[in-house]
């Protein structure tokens, strides 16, 4: 994608969120590819997940090392072709990336919000990015597109603006989580609010960081997002230096891979957006309105949809993907289902899997065909 | 714009304008383009095989990728007028449950499968001693996903014993070309049989 530079815009106006917090006003940050046409029809919006960005493609500098996290799908000739579409991708409040967030300033105090920084949901992110969308200028998008809690705000959209989205594209993603994932995330949490570097969220002020929960925390992550066939054949009981030493060193290259992931995340994420995320993931539920019944919660829907999962996804499995393609379908809506193959887990959904590539790039080009040039 | 198959213009000709369908085994869509285009159907098909799966998405046809083995418990009762089956009730595990799942979520079901009972696929058998081979059944036995093959008769007999009321039939060749000779004697000569059916009503 090339040399792509980070826009931010200030909105005034508060934001009255589902906790009944209210922000008075907030930035986003967001970054844009390829160029908007000129009754705006070809704008795609592409959502994060949990540690995630707007940083979806490109590079910020020459001398970066590692581009945006969905390059493999965003650019010039590929699924979401930049020659195209005008893609979008927001950072989303509460994060660490830019966007107000619980290590922005708070106003009121002149001091960083840590634990005052209210609770966002999936929706309240969905109300910034629509009122991001008005600023841009833009109607109605060709595509929402997000995997995991990505997808989970492509469903929102569609849901909350069924006028404004004509294809939602929801991958690797739930329609709420179950106990276990609850559980999985509630671990995290309890890692980094028992940390003694925690300070009850205040840690800015005292110029340090629950690093120790925050590297647990992230460690328990990825367990979730690899599957037991991918950990086995990455790493299977590989000895990282040949031999057991009979201490607590690193012994196997998995605990090699787990704690180089652990320390790459701490100082460049922040522990109170680990928690507001993981708890936007926890909260989120459509049909929690409808008396669990999903398909009445997706009434309003009126985009066309597709749904991709992947075979090794245990964190949200195919099936849960299917509750979502059933709500679709029960309310006799466009939907197209694809399961790819795939070892890598929850993962996958970042990964450049050819049939996943292949699939996104047809259902893209229908996308293309179908909107007004 | 390849000519029309027989088989898909029996279908459509079959059901009534603006139908929902709901298509078992979709391959790549062909059937549900033809019966939008057409009839003005809407539905979504259910497909198992990658290629097709990619298809399908690539030409804009509601495609839910799965096994049909799986059975169609995803789906609500009376969901759709019809529910099609195109050559693949050979192909699934359990052919009387796939029939009555068809029923439980569509007003009437459609199957088209290749004849067992054709004359070239008896003489094969009966006389040379061999699985039949032919166009409507290109696979050889140890490679063939055909694992529930019946005649017209067979396929008759279970709707009989199922409760099934058969509404329509008709029989094509394996060029899905129909002739007198075809109308008259289809458990010999048709290749490809066709039926259209509904849950019988009790007397």
């Amino acid at each position: 994608m090339g040399l792509v530079t980070p826009a931010r815009l200030r909105f005034p106006e508060p934001l009255a969120l589902a906790s009944g917090g209210v922000l008075a006003n907030y930035e986003l940050v967001y970054e844009t590819y390829g160029t908007l046409n000129a009754d705006a029809s070809n704008a795609v919006l592409v959502c994060h997940a949990l540690s995630g960005s707007h940083h979806v493609a490109g590079y910020h500098s020459e001398d970066d090392k590692r581009p945006g996290w969905w390059e493999h799908h965003v650019g010039p000739g590929k699924s979401l072709d930049t020659r195209r579409f005008f893609v979008v991708a927001c950072n989303n409040l509460g994060s660490c990336f830019g966007s107000t967030g619980p290590a922005s300033i708070n106003p009121a105090t002149g001091r960083a919000f840590g634990p005052d920084f209210p609770m966002v949901t999936v929706r309240d992110w969905v109300e910034s990015q629509a009122r991001l969308a008005d600023r841009l200028g833009i109607q109605r998008w060709a595509a929402v597109v997000g995997g995991s809690l990505g997808g989970m705000q492509a469903l929102q959209w569609a849901i909350d603006y069924p006028e404004r989205v004509a294809h939602a594209i929801i991958i690797a993603a739930a329609p709420k989580l179950t106990a276990q994932n609850i559980a999985f995330n509630e671990v995290a949490r309890q890692a980094i609010l028992t940390d003694p570097d925690f300070h009850e969220g205040r840690f800015y002020d005292h110029g340090t960081e629950p690093r120790r929960g925050l590297r647990i925390a992230r460690m328990l992550g990825h367990i979730t997002y690899l599957s037991d066939d991918i950990m086995r054949e990455k790493f299977g009981r590989d000895l990282r230096g040949g031999k057991i030493n009979f201490d607590y060193q690193v012994a196997f290259e998995v605990e090699s891979y787990l704690r180089y992931q652990a320390d790459s995340f701490v100082g460049r994420f922040d522990a109170n957006t680990y928690l507001l995320m993981t708890k936007a993931l926890d909260y989120f539920d459509p049909a929690g309105n409808t008396d669990g019944r999903l398909a009445s919660a997706l009434a309003p829907v009126k985009a066309d949809t597709l749904v991709l999962a992947f075979t090794s996804d245990w964190r949200f499995a195919p099936a849960r993907s299917r509750e979502i393609v059933k709500a679709l379908h029960d309310n006799d809506l466009n939907v197209s289902y694809a399961e790819i193959n795939a070892a890598h887990g929850h993962d996958a959904f970042l990964m450049p899997i050819p049939r996943y590539v292949e699939i996104l790039r047809s259902y893209m080009d229908r996308v293309y065909a179908g909107h007004p040039t | 714009m390849t000519p029309t198959r027989l088989d898909f213009r029996i279908i459509g000709d079959w059901m009534k304008p603006q139908s929902r369908v709901l298509d078992l085994g979709c391959g790549d869509g062909s059937l549900l383009a033809y019966l939008a285009e057409s009839k003005g159907a809407s539905g979504y098909g259910l497909e198992i095989d990658d290629a097709h799966v990619s298809e399908c998405i690539r030409r804009g046809i509601n495609v839910i990728q799965t096994d049909l083995d799986a059975g169609l418990s995803e789906f609500d009762e009376r969901s759709f007028d019809y529910v099609v089956l195109s050559l693949t009730l050979q192909a699934v595990r359990y052919p009387d449950r796939l029939l009555e799942e068809m029923l439980r979520v569509g007003t009437e079901g459609i199957v088209t499968f290749p004849n067992f009972g054709h004359w070239r696929t008896r003489w094969q058998l009966g006389v040379l001693g061999r699985m039949p081979v032919s166009a409507a059944l290109p696979h050889e036995w140890y490679n063939t996903p055909n694992i529930h093959l019946c005649t017209l008769r067979d396929f008759e007999r279970l709707c009989e014993r199922e409760g099934i009321e058969i509404l329509e039939s008709q029989v094509v060749d394996h060029a899905h070309r129909q002739r007198l000779a075809l109308r008259l004697f289809p458990n010999i000569l048709g290749e490809i049989a066709l039926y259209r059916f509904r849950r019988a009503r009790l007397p």
